[in-house]
């Protein structure tokens, strides 16, 4: 077990690139158990690009990623979502031909385990399996308040709920770190505090520690443990809302530098 | 004129209800012709599914499996001892194509794959016939090709245990991915790769195995078309014959292989018969891709595909 002061995961000096595009310039972090982190910046900041080489889309070109104290630089998205990170994407990725509740059960893949022939006789232990997902998947769609939905087919719904059952489907999962690409990009006002709203019990709950990458700043501060800038793929501040909230670097950064 | 109108729309009909018996023999003769093209589009719409790869090889995957299990039957295995070895030939080839072939070209568009595909076909048909020869060979598998008679209507023993093998195969094969984690986790696959993957969904898993079913599939269905007309490369052409029932189904649909090869196999045999005297027969060679085509025209994502709607 890790200790209290060990950070679930520590980023160091991580750079990726594509080309001659240095897209995130060695950014090193530190995210803590139970901790919600927003990571900000400008548009094309390498927000994204981090998160992707977190969850094992892009190879860091240098630095480190560690999990749970474990060097996991070099590990395909399959593998990073068995260790136990979730994620959600910036476009929402849901598989838009099946229905809601279909779709969360996916999140249950790799718990998931037994024979093949049990699970298509729908027979004994696979049957008890089946059964015990399911009942883990309603309890997710009665936290997120979408029961009503759950039969309709994910490419119908309006982008709202999809954002919300991509949140489903990353819960299902049980991981340990959420990551969240613009969760409320889009939203409305009474969607967006529905999200937050959502967060903050996910990370009361289940104990999730989430990291999010989000435009919104009154979302940002509202709900954040602690922020971190980035700005032309470098991080410029790190540190609780209400700091970031005044330092100069972010203001001329983030703000632009004739700000009043 | 009025002749010709009566010739096609009046004629043929009354053809139909003078002999029952007999437009239930060709009735049956569709259905059973249906159910072999089926086989084949299944394994097309199988690795279309999983990998968006139009599998230009499928139709020699037939051939090669049939190649395989003639020239183990011929050196004396017992028809069991062939079949194992043929499957395990057949998974033995998925592993090689994943490796050597798909995760090469991973993230490449879809039309390189096409191309590798094509490239697999060639090298399945040389390989095949380099291994076990290129001669016209029959396949017996103990099933005798007799007729019976069942109130007036003859049923031949072969056809009927193909249909009968066929419907028994795509009905496990929907049961497999409807019900099980491998089942959900290629519809997964098939719908979005990027969310696939964050869900902790291993491409290569799904690949093998998707590529396994396909083999398996086109042992049965060079099992059943080799005991009707003997292996030989002609074998690989059906692949040709499983295209409209693709276009007719949609590429993505299970259920739509099986319906657009019901409706190929009937509707060419009735054409056959009733109208083919009218235009001096060999309907049947044309018929299928006439139909595509006017699906194409018509509703060009199938009787089952999905819509296409573009957002702008």
């Amino acid at each position: 077990m890790t200790g209290p002061a060990a950070p679930l995961l520590e980023v160091t000096g991580v750079s990726v690139r594509f080309g001659a595009l240095i897209a995130v310039n060695r950014v090193s972090l530190s995210i803590a158990q139970r901790e919600i982190v927003a990571i900000i910046g400008p548009n094309g900041a390498g927000k994204t690009s981090l998160l992707n080489a977190v969850s094992g889309f892009y190879h860091p070109f240098e630095g480190r990623i560690a999990f749970e104290g474990r060097d996991r630089t070099h590990r395909s998205p399959p593998d990073v979502a068995a260790l136990g990170i979730a994620r959600t994407f910036q476009n929402v990725a849901l598989f838009k031909g099946m229905s809601v509740l279909d779709n969360i059960m996916t999140g249950r893949l790799m718990k998931m385990g037994g024979s093949f022939l049990l699970e298509a006789l729908y027979w004994g232990p696979a049957r008890r399996q089946e059964l015990e997902h399911r009942a883990f998947v309603e309890r997710i769609i009665d936290f997120l308040e979408i029961q009503a939905i759950r039969k309709t087919p994910a490419g119908r719904l309006p982008y709202g709920l999809q954002k919300r059952v991509e949140l489903a489907r990353a819960l299902a999962a049980e991981p340990r770190l959420l990551l969240l690409d613009e969760p409320m990009a889009g939203m409305n006002v009474e969607e967006k505090e529905d999200m937050c709203r959502f967060i903050l019990d996910v990370n009361q709950e289940f104990g999730t520690t989430i990291a999010l990458i989000e435009h919104d700043m009154g979302v940002v501060m509202d709900i954040s443990d602690r922020v971190v800038v980035l700005d032309y793929g470098r991080k410029i501040a790190d540190g609780p809302p209400a700091e970031v909230r005044s330092d100069q670097a972010v203001l001329d950064a983030y703000l632009g530098v004739a700000h009043d | 004129m009025i002749e010709l109108l009566y010739a096609i729309a009046v004629a043929p009909f009354k053809d139909m209800a003078g002999a029952p018996a007999f437009l239930v023999e060709v009735l049956i003769g569709g259905v059973f012709a249906g159910l072999m093209y089926s086989l084949v589009a299944l394994g097309f719409v199988l690795i279309f599914k999983a990998s968006g790869v139009f599998n230009f090889a499928q139709g020699v995957m037939v051939l090669f499996a049939a190649l395989t299990l003639v020239g183990l039957l011929e050196r004396g295995a017992p028809v069991v001892v062939a079949l194992a070895l043929t499957t395990a030939v057949m998974i033995a080839l998925a592993f090689a194509i994943e490796r050597l072939v798909l995760r090469p070209l991973v993230n490449q568009a879809h039309i390189i794959l096409f191309m590798a595909t094509i490239g697999l076909n060639f090298f399945l048909e040389g390989f095949g016939e380099m291994v076990w020869g290129a001669n016209v060979k029959k396949l017996d598998i103990g099933i005798p090709d007799r007729s019976f008679i069942v109130r007036g209507v003859q049923i031949n023993q072969l056809e009927l245990t193909a249909a009968v093998t066929a419907a028994v195969l795509v009905t496990v094969l929907a049961v497999f991915f409807q019900r099980t984690r491998i089942g959900r986790a290629l519809r997964a696959v098939a719908d979005d790769h990027e969310a696939a993957l964050s869900i902790g969904v291993p491409l290569k898993t799904i690949w093998i195995v998707v590529w396994s079913v396909a083999g398996v599939v086109a042992i049965v269905a060079g099992l059943m078309w080799g005991a009707k007309s003997g292996v030989q490369f002609s074998l690989s052409l059906i692949a040709l014959k499983a295209l409209p029932v693709l276009i007719l189904g949609g590429f993505e649909s299970v259920p739509g292989a099986i319906v657009g090869g019901l409706i190929i196999g009937v509707g060419e045999k009735l054409g056959e018969v009733y109208w083919g005297p009218l235009v001096g027969g060999a309907i049947e060679n044309w018929f299928a891709y006439v139909l595509a085509l006017a699906f194409l025209l018509a509703r060009p994502q199938g009787l089952f595909g999905e819509k296409i709607i573009e957002r702008v």
